[in-house]
């Protein structure tokens, strides 16, 4: 078990290396960055001066060095475009960022849930072939046109929602939070939606498939002849151990859902991570690419790391598995 | 879907009498084809899908004008309705937008580059990911370790975003130099980049099968050079899931590059594809100008909506667990 958890950890660290050095040459190599900072009509011994004061002229093994102890400080330099710390932006807009993706993938878990189960248990009702319909429908269509469709909807014709930004945010510390106001929870509801209706899609089908796998076992069959209630079959039972999965994928769907937040703060202009890197890839600026790049591959080699560690201590059979394999 | 699985008890590999008829005439008669027929939805799906690209290789003799000649937009016809509204005017079948750009001219020229992208994209991605699944396959060991850890990491995160990073470190090398024609280069480039890690993981898997069966070593034993047999001998065996795969990927990579175009990091508004088309009209919703942004939404919906149908069906019909 400790073998299997260390192994993993110097995996996700080797990961994390070859991305560091992905950050890095972006950072070094595509495009000089003292022509970034300084103006047109700087003179080239003032650029020397500044190519020094950065540390450009160290050799490259000294410069990567440097930029991965800076980046373990969260130092990622300053951004072109900004003239900020890139970990200042990074950190103001983080907030926004998390609060959506955990949103979206409550949202995501409540309705994909319901409607598995519902599918799953009257499979031939209308409304059953209707979430079906709808499940294709979510998985096709590209995330900005089901945002545009609903800003149209909602904030141009019914005027019901705001289209764009997070409304008023209230101030914990570090932290800004839309979730204690009447028109941040508002703000949210669009966004969420669409960021997690593909989401949702996935952990329907996921669920539906499972609990009619499950149905068919023979302790659910035993239950019934146990003669316990219809509810607390599926519930109790059924539901209970098609759980596993659905949490598994939400979990690893996580890193995901922040990827994809880029998508649906562009079109409702949402203040996080997401449009900050997609006006840094308009601008090129290299330094907030390759941090967001860092913190992303962060967030993901965590998850996939805490997921896989969670699996061996819930499945034993996957230990013994291990073991043998070594 | 369910009947595309029912499958025909005359296949051309039971019927060895009519090996010498026409390809033409074998493809009729195949499973594939049977169960082809037998599905209304693919068959609608195959259509329109059909459709679409006739629709984007004509497009210059259907268009009612060229969209992106200046000369011929007149700022007189700006933000028409569409034709059956009460401010519709002819022959702006689906209005036009702010410069007096016919929408239905505009969707058939942006068809056209949503799907030469999209079709290149997934050339390329095939390309790379099959050399590099063949190698991986073929000779394990070492190069195997390398290309397939590298495509895990790589699967782990999303397309959009491995595309979206190819896209920014190919504009800052390029710098001044990019134009609308090389940043198609670079959108499929960030496409292939991001797709072909499907690709390697199915050929690699059917080579280490296929390696080992006798024909493979009767090549060796002749004496033909590796990549003539990776090429010649253990490819064809591996075409079935490939050809899934591709189907499937196109949408995909129509649907990034739409996403692209409509994050602002795609084509230009000089060249615009479907996604640069619904960018551009998505700022004209407010103003209740609804048809500059729905025309492009819908085409591109139905378009990947088609080629997501067939390539499930696809999948289904090659499948030979599900006959």
């Amino acid at each position: 078990m400790l073998a299997f958890t260390l192994r993993r950890a110097v995996q996700a660290i080797g990961v994390m290396f070859a991305v560091g050095i992905i950050a890095f040459s972006m950072f070094r190599f595509a495009g000089d960055p003292v022509n970034q900072i300084v103006s047109i009509d700087t003179s080239a011994a003032e650029r020397e001066v500044v190519r020094k004061s950065l540390g450009l002229d160290d050799p490259v093994p000294v410069q990567f060095v440097r930029y991965f102890a800076d980046a373990a400080q969260f130092k990622f330099g300053v951004s072109y475009q900004f003239r900020q710390p890139v970990s200042a932006l990074l950190s103001e807009r983080m907030p926004a960022t998390l609060e959506l993706a955990i949103c979206a993938t409550v949202f995501a878990m409540v309705f994909g849930i319901l409607m598995g189960v519902y599918s799953a248990l009257k499979r031939d009702t209308v409304l059953a072939k209707l979430f079906q319909a709808v499940s294709l429908i979510g998985i096709s269509l590209p995330t900005f046109l089901i945002g545009i469709l609903l800003i149209y909807l909602f904030a141009v014709t019914l005027g019901w929602l705001p289209s764009f930004g997070r409304g008023e945010v209230v101030k914990l510390g570090w932290w800004t939070t839309g979730l204690l106001t009447l028109s941040g929870l508002k703000a949210l509801i669009m966004p969420s939606i669409t960021l997690g209706l593909f989401q949702m899609t996935l952990i329907m089908r996921l669920v539906r498939a499972e609990m009619l796998e499950v149905l068919r076992t023979d302790y659910i069959r035993f239950a019934r002849a146990r003669g316990l209630t219809t509810r607390a079959i599926h519930f109790g039972h059924a539901l209970k151990n098609t759980l596993i999965p659905v949490i598994t994928v939400a979990g690893l769907q996580f890193g995901s859902v922040i990827a994809f937040s880029i998508i649906t703060e562009t079109v409702f202009q949402w203040p996080g991570m997401g449009l900050l890197f997609v006006q840094a890839v308009q601008n090129v600026d290299i330094p907030i690419m390759a941090a967001y790049l860092l913190m992303v591959s962060l967030i993901f080699v965590t998850i996939n790391l805490v997921v896989d560690i969670l699996y061996t201590v819930v499945d034993p059979r996957l230990r013994a598995t291990v073991g043998r394999a070594t | 879907m369910s009947d595309a699985v029912v499958s025909s008890s005359n296949g051309q590999s039971t019927q060895p009498a009519h090996t010498a008829r026409s390809w033409l005439s074998r493809a009729l008669d195949s499973d594939v084809f049977y169960s082809f027929r037998r599905s209304k939805l693919t068959m609608v799906a195959a259509a329109i899908t059909v459709l679409f690209f006739l629709l984007a290789i004509f497009a210059s003799v259907l268009a009612v004008q060229n969209p992106f000649d200046p000369a011929q937009l007149q700022l007189i016809n700006s933000r028409i309705s569409p034709l059956w509204t009460a401010d519709g005017q002819s022959p702006f079948l689906l209005g036009t937008d702010e410069q007096g750009r016919d929408v239905f001219s505009a969707i058939l020229y942006g068809m056209r580059i949503s799907l030469a992208v999209g079709v290149a994209g997934v050339i390329f991605a095939g390309a790379l990911g099959i050399a590099l699944g063949l190698i991986a396959g073929y000779f394990g060991g070492a190069v195997d370790g390398v290309i397939m850890r590298i495509a895990d990491v790589q699967l782990t995160f999303p397309a959009i975003l491995i595309a979206l990073l190819v896209n920014g470190i190919a504009k800052s090398i390029l710098g001044n130099r990019l134009d609308a024609t090389s940043m198609l280069f670079v959108l499929v480039i960030s496409i292939g980049l991001s797709f072909w890690v499907g690709y390697a993981r199915t050929v690699r898997g059917s080579v280490m099968v296929e390696k080992n069966k006798d024909y493979v070593a009767a090549a060796q034993l002749i004496g033909l050079p590796a990549p003539k047999i990776m090429l010649r001998h253990v490819l064809p065996n591996t075409m079935g899931p490939i050809l899934v795969i591709a189907t499937i990927n196109l949408a995909l990579a129509i649907i990034t590059e739409a996403t692209l175009s409509f994050l602002g990091v795609g084509l230009p508004d000089t060249m615009p594809s479907l996604g640069t088309l619904i960018r551009i009209g998505n700022n004209y919703l407010f103003a209740g100008e609804w048809w500059i942004v729905a025309f492009p939404g819908l085409a591109l919906a139905a378009l990947i909506l088609s080629i997501n149908l067939l390539g499930d069906w696809l999948r289904d019909a090659l499948n030979p667990k599900l006959r």
